[in-house]
């Protein structure tokens, strides 16, 4: 149920996110989905890829620093008032969305929305309990 | 182990006893064949015969690094050229570098006073001394490397630079003792680890490291990530090179000096008062057997404090607390006075954060800037912005706590911070004043 991201350290700097993606295509990885969060000075890149384990290696070994998270991939109905359904029921068990990004889907009807909660069991349990249609990663990997 | 019983261990009298001496024939030698020491001698009114007692010493004049330069290249020296046998320049980061020369009596000197630093180390003549010092002008490299062959032990003349073989020959060759600096110490360890060889599959137990400032919690690191005991080397190319004073194995706690060969006194930087033991000021050296480079009181900008204490190892000699700053590198920031070793104790203290930092000091409008530069490693890395901008405000305010100076901590990506290969290079102040 839960979906590994990897998130990249980088700086304010011209043609580092360049070099991320030079080094993932390069290693034959595909992304199925990004968020870019910045400061100032920094920025993390977050990451859904197809290969987990060897994206971290190709970017370890080209020295940027490499964290993995656990989140989860909730489907959601590419309609007005889906992502506010299944918000409500997660602010209703005090669950807090730390950060989210989404994406549509190929055949276009359902939107992912990839989440990080602060506390992920607990969040997986209230959606399946709420029959909201939550994403297994070999699907996601595979789209 | 001690190398020299008889010298190391002398009753304090009949080493002050010594030490008047030889005071006494430094100072005749030096009025007599080095035109600068006669002209500031005869300008204060004092005499060579007017030293009597320790207490004289006072009274004689300083020499500082601009003294040298005045005299660039020759002109301190005490003998005609024809008995200098060895020439060394320290590396001048501003303008000419500093000329000192040896005699062969003074390079023997040199050599005893190494056996001596090693042995404090507990090296013995079994050791294998992998010595990455560099050699040339800097005198790190062939001053560890006559010491290490005095004592008889195996020295490997690896100089600095060159990470990968260096570790290749360490794991191959066996080498049981490490010198060099501290930063490049730790800049060894990482490439290790970047080749995946473990420092406890190696046969290293004590390094010995100088010639920069260096604090407890980069000892603790380098003690670590090496897996070896981490002794401070103290020494500076003007008075002799590395071997004026040395940490001994049982204690590690103060760096004895090396008295019969040098007078260490203290003094207050500003005023220029002596200082007495347990004092905090600049260490200011007199060579006292040295031939072809004698110096009279020598301020070093060194920073220290002198512990006279009794030492457990048996040693008669002074002890300095390690040298954690220079008056030079004092930065002063808005008013506060701020030494980059201050800074790297309290980043120490921050679990996970690597000993590797860049201080730059700048100006905008009249007030003064620090950004402290801080590489993100796994350890402290997280997926979430607030995780890392906690970090960052945490160390501005541990240094805000500490030193009474905001800072503007910037996190930067791994080993984008200039590895040493010598020196460290920490500061860069943009400001232009």
């Amino acid at each position: 149920m839960k979906i590994d991201q990897i998130s990249v350290f980088l700086e304010n700097k011209s043609g580092r996110l360049a070099k991320v993606t030079r080094v993932l295509g390069e290693a034959g990885i595909n992304i199925r989905a990004l968020s870019l969060a910045d400061t100032t000075d920094f920025g993390i890149l977050r990451l859904i890829v197809n290969d987990s384990q060897k994206a971290m290696e190709v970017l370890k070994e080209n020295g940027f620093t490499v964290g993995k998270t656990e989140v989860v991939a909730v489907e959601v109905e590419d309609k007005p008032g889906g992502l506010a359904s299944i918000l409500g029921v997660l602010s209703d068990h005090d669950i807090n969305v730390e950060y989210m990004y989404a994406f549509v889907e190929q055949s276009g009807e359902n939107a992912i929305i990839i989440c990080r909660f602060d506390e992920t069991d607990k969040a997986i349990y209230v959606l399946q309990k709420n029959n909201i249609a939550i994403l297994k990663g070999e699907k996601l990997y595979q789209f | 182990m001690i190398w020299d019983k008889e010298f190391e261990t002398l009753p304090r009298e009949a080493l002050e006893a010594l030490k008047l001496k030889r005071l006494q024939n430094v100072v005749k030698r030096v009025y007599a064949n080095v035109p600068f020491y006669k002209n500031t001698f005869d300008e204060k009114g004092f005499k060579p015969e007017d030293v009597e007692s320790m207490d004289d010493l006072k009274r004689l004049p300083f020499t500082t690094k601009q003294d040298l330069r005045d005299n660039y290249p020759y002109g301190l020296f005490a003998v005609p050229l024809e008995s200098v046998v060895r020439i060394h320049a320290s590396s001048g980061t501003t303008g000419k570098p500093t000329v000192v020369g040896y005699t062969k009596k003074d390079i023997e000197i040199w050599a005893e006073l190494m056996a001596r630093a090693l042995s404090a180390a507990g090296a013995t003549k079994g050791d294998i001394i992998h010595n990455s010092y560099g050699y040339g002008l800097f005198t790190g490299g062939l001053g560890l490397h006559y010491g290490a062959e005095r004592l008889g032990a195996s020295v490997i003349p690896m100089s600095g630079g060159n990470s990968k073989k260096q570790i290749m020959i360490m794991e191959d060759f066996g080498s049981t003792i490490l010198t060099c600096t501290p930063s490049y110490a730790l800049s060894l360890a990482e490439t290790a680890e970047e080749m995946g060889i473990d420092f406890k599959n190696l046969k290293l137990k004590t390094g010995l490291f100088g010639a920069e400032p260096w604090s407890e919690g980069i000892r603790e690191e380098i003690e670590r990530k090496l897996n070896l005991h981490a002794i401070d080397l103290y020494g500076l190319s003007e008075i002799i090179g590395p071997g004026v004073a040395v940490e001994c194995m049982e204690a590690k706690r103060g760096l004895h000096v090396f008295e019969d060969h040098f007078i260490v006194e203290v003094i207050n930087p500003e005023t220029c008062e002596t200082l007495t033991h347990g004092q905090r000021g600049e260490l200011v050296f007199t060579t006292l057997t040295k031939e072809a480079f004698p110096l009279i009181r020598y301020r070093t900008r060194d920073i220290s404090v002198l512990n006279p204490e009794p030492c457990i190892c048996g040693r008669t000699f002074v002890r300095m607390e390690r040298v954690n700053g220079r008056s030079d590198d004092m930065l002063i920031i808005r008013g506060v006075n701020v030494f980059p070793s201050q800074i790297e104790s309290i980043l120490m203290n921050i679990e996970g954060i690597e000993p590797h930092y860049l201080l730059i000091v700048d100006r905008k409008g009249t007030m003064d800037t620090l950004e402290i530069q801080v590489e993100v490693n796994e350890r402290v890395f997280s997926d979430e912005i607030k995780n890392l901008q906690i970090l960052g405000k945490r160390i501005e305010k541990d240094i805000k706590d500490f030193l009474g100076v905001s800072t503007i901590v910037k996190l930067v990506e791994p080993k984008t911070i200039q590895r040493s290969e010598g020196k460290a290079q920490r500061v860069i102040d943009k400001r232009k004043i």
